[in-house]
């Protein structure tokens, strides 16, 4: 308990936030650690949403993804990361070594994303969909107004879990000489410092959880009201028949 | 049908995963012999850091340790030191080849001894309770400087003091380097430079350090001067005119428990028979691009070539 009253107080000292010959800083380690995520997640989502998008509402190519995706997960991230350095050469314009690190956490990053996106879309009643397409919507339409979103919470969802994974995932590059709060857990283990470890071990985990909070609330204002996971809550029946009547992809069930 | 050939298929891979494992388990053993009481002085356990050098150190003590009537278990490649000194206090393992300057420094944040007697004197001093240094080797693997020829030539550097002139040095180094007392601070006491950026790669001056020096994104790495990388990719080493790197002779580490005449004479003879050139063969040897040799083999080789036993 001392330790982890003594890692915040390590937190706070002003002297660790700026870096110097024989200290990282804290700030520096930061802004790092959210430049890669923010880019590593970008890049997850740009891949991971259309297919998740496609599998889903297309209902095609689902073993393939749930398979490749298992087999991404399976990859030993530190040996990925060691082999890419040393085979990925300087490229002008990109900072040291950001391509193999960047690979590595979107190759970590997918498999949650995409199966929020299929799984999201997979959950939207087959009836509501149909209905859709009974009163004449196109394909995209059915997608972009009726799928996605009924299917937001657990499309969001996925994304709550990749940000955790890429934000967690971030400290390994530490190992190889990326800054990141990574750093302080790498270098305070090796500098027999575990009041830093500490320190950074916090910081991770404060930074995934104000990341975490503010997807939650996105994910609560994303999903039309009286909708969750892909179907109307009924429970309200008072204004169930004219929910029925004005919201789309309001499930009507069939031979009741 | 389709479900229970899964499950079959899946049964399967377990079992091939359990049979590598347990294949891992018993080549990491097959050595021991049958130990029945671990705690009798002839049983011992012998461990080691995580990087080839100090694993083949490891297998000659263990090696030679056997062919004198010892019973010895193996538990090679523990990580860092932060990993394995607690391990050899708690006596789960109970010898451990080291290097005389940089355990002194890990024990004692202060130590200032830099010739081999003074860190062999300061060693004994700082050991814990329950450890013993034995005799050092005159083998010696230190830290040393590197830089690229090209970038030698662009500075005119051949010492650590040359690197003065350059501006916004930059270097790469295991963590600890950071802020061990011989590490930057005493680059910045001792030779007077300023405004190093550090940085950290924890490779011990492996594969990815030697890459950020060879494509510039670092000016100068700490490489261990008994790595073959230095020779085969035409590293220069600058010199340490004013012994800033401690000595770093190989030094048995034991558990004072185990400390018996007869072992004592096992490993004397073999520090006494071991050098320098010795350490950057074994280390020439286990990381050949196209031909490896398991180190429990160079080990081997080695005690054959010496002929001790």
């Amino acid at each position: 308990m001392n330790l982890i009253i003594e890692g915040f107080a390590w937190i706070f000292d002003p002297a660790h936030w700026t870096t110097s010959s024989t200290s990282q800083g804290i700030s520096e380690a930061f802004v790092q650690h959210i430049i890669l995520t923010g880019i590593s997640l970008l890049l997850t989502v740009l891949i991971a949403v259309p297919l998740g998008f496609y599998i889903g509402h297309s209902g095609r190519g689902r073993q393939v993804a749930i398979i490749s995706s298992n087999v991404a997960r399976a990859v030993p991230s530190l040996g990925l990361l060691t082999v890419l350095i040393l085979a990925i050469p300087i490229i002008p314009g990109i900072p040291n070594n950001y391509l193999a690190y960047i690979i590595v956490f979107v190759l970590l990053g997918i498999p949650p994303m995409l199966a929020g996106a299929y799984a999201g879309l997979e959950s939207v009643d087959r009836e509501t969909t149909d209905a859709a397409r009974a009163v004449g919507m196109t394909e995209w339409q059915v997608l972009t107004k009726v799928e996605i979103p009924l299917g937001a919470s657990l499309i969001v969802g996925g994304l709550r879990s990749t940000t955790l994974q890429i934000v967690a995932t971030v400290t390994i590059g530490s190992f190889l000489g990326q800054v990141s709060l990574g750093t302080f857990i790498v270098d305070g283990l090796e500098q027999g410092d575990f009041v830093k470890m500490i320190g950074g071990a916090i910081l991770v985990a404060a930074l995934a959880l104000v990341l975490d909070g503010i997807l939650a609330l996105v994910q609560r204002f994303v999903v039309p009201r009286r909708v969750s996971r892909g179907s109307i809550d009924t429970g309200n029946t008072a204004h169930g028949m004219r929910l029925r009547a004005s919201t789309p992809g309001t499930p009507i069930t069939e031979g009741n | 049908m389709f479900g229970s050939k899964r499950g079959v298929i899946a049964a399967g891979a377990l079992l091939a995963g359990a049979a590598l494992l347990l294949a891992g388990c018993s080549s990491s053993t097959s050595l021991s012999g049958g130990s029945t009481s671990s705690s009798a002085k002839t049983t011992v356990t012998v461990g080691s850091a995580a990087f080839p050098e100090n694993v083949v150190l490891g297998n000659i003590y263990g090696q030679a340790l056997a062919a004198n009537g010892f019973t010895v278990k193996y538990h090679l490649g523990i990580g860092q030191r932060a990993a394995y000194i607690p391990a050899l206090e708690k006596g789960e393992v109970n010898l451990i080849p080291e290097y005389s300057g940089s355990i002194l420094d890990f024990l004692s944040k202060t130590a200032t001894a830099n010739t081999p007697s003074d860190v062999k004197a300061a060693l004994d001093k700082a050991l814990p309770k329950g450890l013993t240094a034995l005799t050092p080797s005159s083998a010696a693997d230190s830290d040393s400087i590197n830089v690229t020829p090209a970038f030698a030539a662009k500075y005119n550097l051949t010492s650590l003091a040359d690197l003065k002139n350059v501006p916004n040095l930059s270097l790469a180094a295991n963590p600890e380097f950071q802020t061990r007392p011989d590490g930057i601070k005493g680059l910045e006491s001792v030779y007077g430079l300023t405004g190093i950026s550090f940085q950290s790669i924890n490779d011990s001056g492996g594969p990815a350090t030697l890459k950020a020096l060879l494509d510039g994104t670092v000016d100068s790495a700490d490489i261990y001067s008994t790595t073959p990388s230095i020779l085969a990719s035409k590293l220069v080493t600058l010199t340490d005119p004013k012994s800033l790197f401690a000595s770093q002779q190989v030094v048995p580490i034991v558990s004072t428990s185990k400390v018996s005449a007869k072992l004592t004479a096992v490993l004397n003879k073999v520090s006494a028979a071991l050098t320098t050139k010795d350490l950057l063969e074994f280390n020439a040897e286990t990381s050949d691009a196209t031909n490896p040799v398991n180190p429990v083999v160079v080990a081997q080789n080695w005690l054959k070539k010496v002929n001790l036993f």
